[in-house]
C-alpha cells in the first residue's frame, strides 16, 4: 500500500479535519493579510501617536493613550508570550493573562516616554513585503535635526484581527530585546512569572 | 572567526548571542559603568551645559571630517566605490565650503554620511562576528570588530599625515566628540544602563543587533539556522 504512509495519514487527517471545520476555515482563508491593509493599519496608527504626542497633554494623559492603544492594536498574548520565551510553555492561561496586562503598562510607560524625542517627526511607509508568517511594512522617520533612521512594523492577523506584533528601530527589534529584558527580570524572580509580573508594576 | 570562500559573512539572527568571555565581560562592564558615574557622564553633562549646541555641532562635524579618509580606505577595501566616491565628495565639500569640516553642507546638499570602519571591511571579506565582547572606555564589540577597531587605530590617514603636535587635537576633538554624544543620549544611555532589569544584556542584544542591521541592510545573507526560536522569535498562541 504506498499511499498508506504516514506522511500520507496525517495528510488526509488534516484535510478531513478542514472538511469539519469548513466554513469557519474559508473565511479566514478569505481574511488573510494584504501588505496593503497592514500599510494602512500602520498609517492609522503613525497618525494617532503623532496627534497624541503633539497634543500637548500632560505625560499622565500621553501613557494612558499609549495604554489603550496597545490594548487596541497590539496583539499582546503573541508579545506576552514571546518575550517571555520557553517559560511561556510552563505557564497557565490566566498566569499569561495577567502578565501581558502588566507588560502592556510597562510597555506604554516605557516606551511611551520615549516617544516625545520624536515630536516634529514624520513617519513615511516606504514599502512592505509579505514574509509567510508576518507582512513586515517598512518606513522611514524624518527628523528635523537628526539623520532619518528606518523603523519596521510586523503585523499579522492570527487573532483574526490585523495587529502589531513587533516593532523594529534601525533593526534593533522591541520582542527581542525585551525578551532579553523579560530573561534577566525572571532570573532575578527565581523564575517565577507571578513575581515578575508583580515586579513589572513598578517598572517601566 | 570564519572565512568564507567568498562574500560578506552571513548574519546571525537578532537574537543569537555567542558570549564565550561572559564573567570576564560583565567585569569590564561593571568597570564601565563606575567610570561613567565617575567621569563620563559627569564631564559630558559639564560639557553640554557649558558649551553651546552650535559649538558642539561644530566639533562633532570636525571630528566626523577627520574620520572620511578612513572611512574612504576602508570602502575602496571593500570594493564599494560608489560609496568611496560619495565619502571623497563630501571629505571635498566640507573641507572647504564646511571651513574645514565645522560645518556639513554635503549632508544637505544630498550626500548623507555613511560610516565604515575594517570591521565592516571584514565582514564584506567573509569574517564572521566572532564572540561579543565588552572592551573597556569603548563598550559593546566583537572578536571581529575589536581587530577592527586596532587596524582602523593603527592605520587612520589622517593620523598618519600630520605632525604628532597636531595629533593629540585630533585626539582632543574626537574625545569632545564622544562627550558629546554622551550628552545627546543622556535620557536614553540612563534609561539604558541605570533603569533595566540586566544593563549587560541589554547592552549586548541592542549592540548585536544595531550592528548586524548596519552591516548587512537589507540585502545581506542571513545564516539558515534550523533551530526555530532563533529563526523566528514570534510565539503563535492562536
Amino acid at each position: 500500500m504506498p499511499h498508506d504512509t504516514p506522511v500520507f495519514r496525517r495528510a488526509f487527517l488534516i484535510a478531513s479535519c478542514g472538511a469539519m471545520a469548513g466554513t469557519a476555515l474559508v473565511p479566514a482563508r478569505a481574511w488573510a493579510l494584504s501588505t496593503a491593509q497592514a500599510s494602512g493599519l500602520v498609517d492609522q496608527v503613525t497618525a494617532e501617536i503623532t496627534r497624541i504626542i503633539n497634543s500637548g497633554q500632560s505625560e499622565a494623559t500621553m501613557l494612558r493613550d499609549f495604554e489603550r492603544m496597545l490594548s487596541r492594536y497590539a496583539d499582546m498574548p503573541t508579545i506576552a508570550q514571546s518575550v517571555l520565551g520557553p517559560p511561556a510553555r510552563a505557564a497557565s492561561a490566566s498566569q499569561l493573562r495577567a502578565f501581558a496586562d502588566a507588560f502592556k503598562g510597562y510597555m506604554a510607560r516605557k516606551y511611551g516616554r520615549r516617544f516625545r524625542e520624536f515630536i516634529g517627526g514624520t513617519v513615511h511607509v516606504t514599502g512592505a513585503q509579505d514574509t509567510g508568517r508576518f507582512v513586515e511594512v517598512v518606513g522611514v522617520v524624518d527628523m528635523p535635526t537628526t539623520a532619518p533612521f528606518e523603523v519596521r512594523f510586523r503585523v499579522w492577523d492570527r487573532s483574526g484581527q490585523a495587529l502589531f506584533i513587533d516593532l523594529l528601530i534601525e533593526g534593533v527589534s522591541l520582542v527581542i530585546t525585551e525578551r532579553s529584558e523579560m530573561g534577566s527580570l525572571l532570573e532575578r524572580n527565581g523564575g517565577s512569572i507571578d513575581a515578575t509580573t508583580a515586579a513589572l508594576g513598578s517598572l517601566g | 572567526m570564519v572565512l568564507g570562500a567568498c562574500g560578506p559573512a552571513t548574519l546571525p539572527p537578532g537574537d543569537q548571542i555567542t558570549d564565550a568571555g561572559e564573567a570576564t565581560n560583565r567585569a569590564i562592564h561593571r568597570f564601565n559603568l563606575a567610570l561613567d558615574q565617575a567621569v563620563v557622564g559627569p564631564t559630558a553633562r559639564g560639557y553640554g551645559t557649558i558649551v553651546p549646541d552650535p559649538v558642539r555641532a561644530g566639533v562633532g562635524n570636525f571630528a566626523a571630517n577627520l574620520s572620511h579618509p578612513s572611512y574612504i580606505m576602508n570602502n575602496l577595501l571593500q570594493v564599494r566605490v560608489g560609496q568611496a566616491s560619495q565619502n571623497l565628495l563630501r571629505f571635498l565639500v566640507n573641507s572647504t565650503v564646511g571651513l574645514a569640516g565645522l560645518f556639513d553642507p554635503a549632508t544637505a546638499l544630498g550626500l548623507p554620511e555613511t560610516r565604515t570602519d575594517f570591521g565592516e571591511t571584514l565582514h564584506v571579506w567573509g569574517v564572521g562576528e566572532g564572540d561579543f565582547v565588552m572592551l573597556p572606555g569603548f563598550g559593546p564589540s566583537t572578536t571581529r570588530d575589536t581587530v577592527g577597531l586596532i587596524v582602523d587605530m593603527a592605520s587612520n590617514p589622517v593620523r598618519v599625515a600630520v605632525a604628532p603636535a597636531e595629533r593629540s587635537y585630533v585626539t582632543a576633538t574626537q574625545l569632545l566628540d564622544r562627550l558629546g554624544d554622551r550628552y545627546e543620549m543622556d535620557d536614553t544611555l540612563d534609561g539604558l544602563l541605570y533603569e533595566s532589569a540586566d544593563s549587560y544584556a541589554q547592552l549586548r542584544s541592542l549592540y548585536l543587533q544595531n550592528r548586524r542591521f548596519n552591516l548587512g541592510g537589507a540585502t545581506a545573507p542571513q545564516a539558515d539556522v534550523g533551530d526555530e526560536l532563533y529563526a523566528d522569535p514570534y510565539v503563535d498562541p492562536y
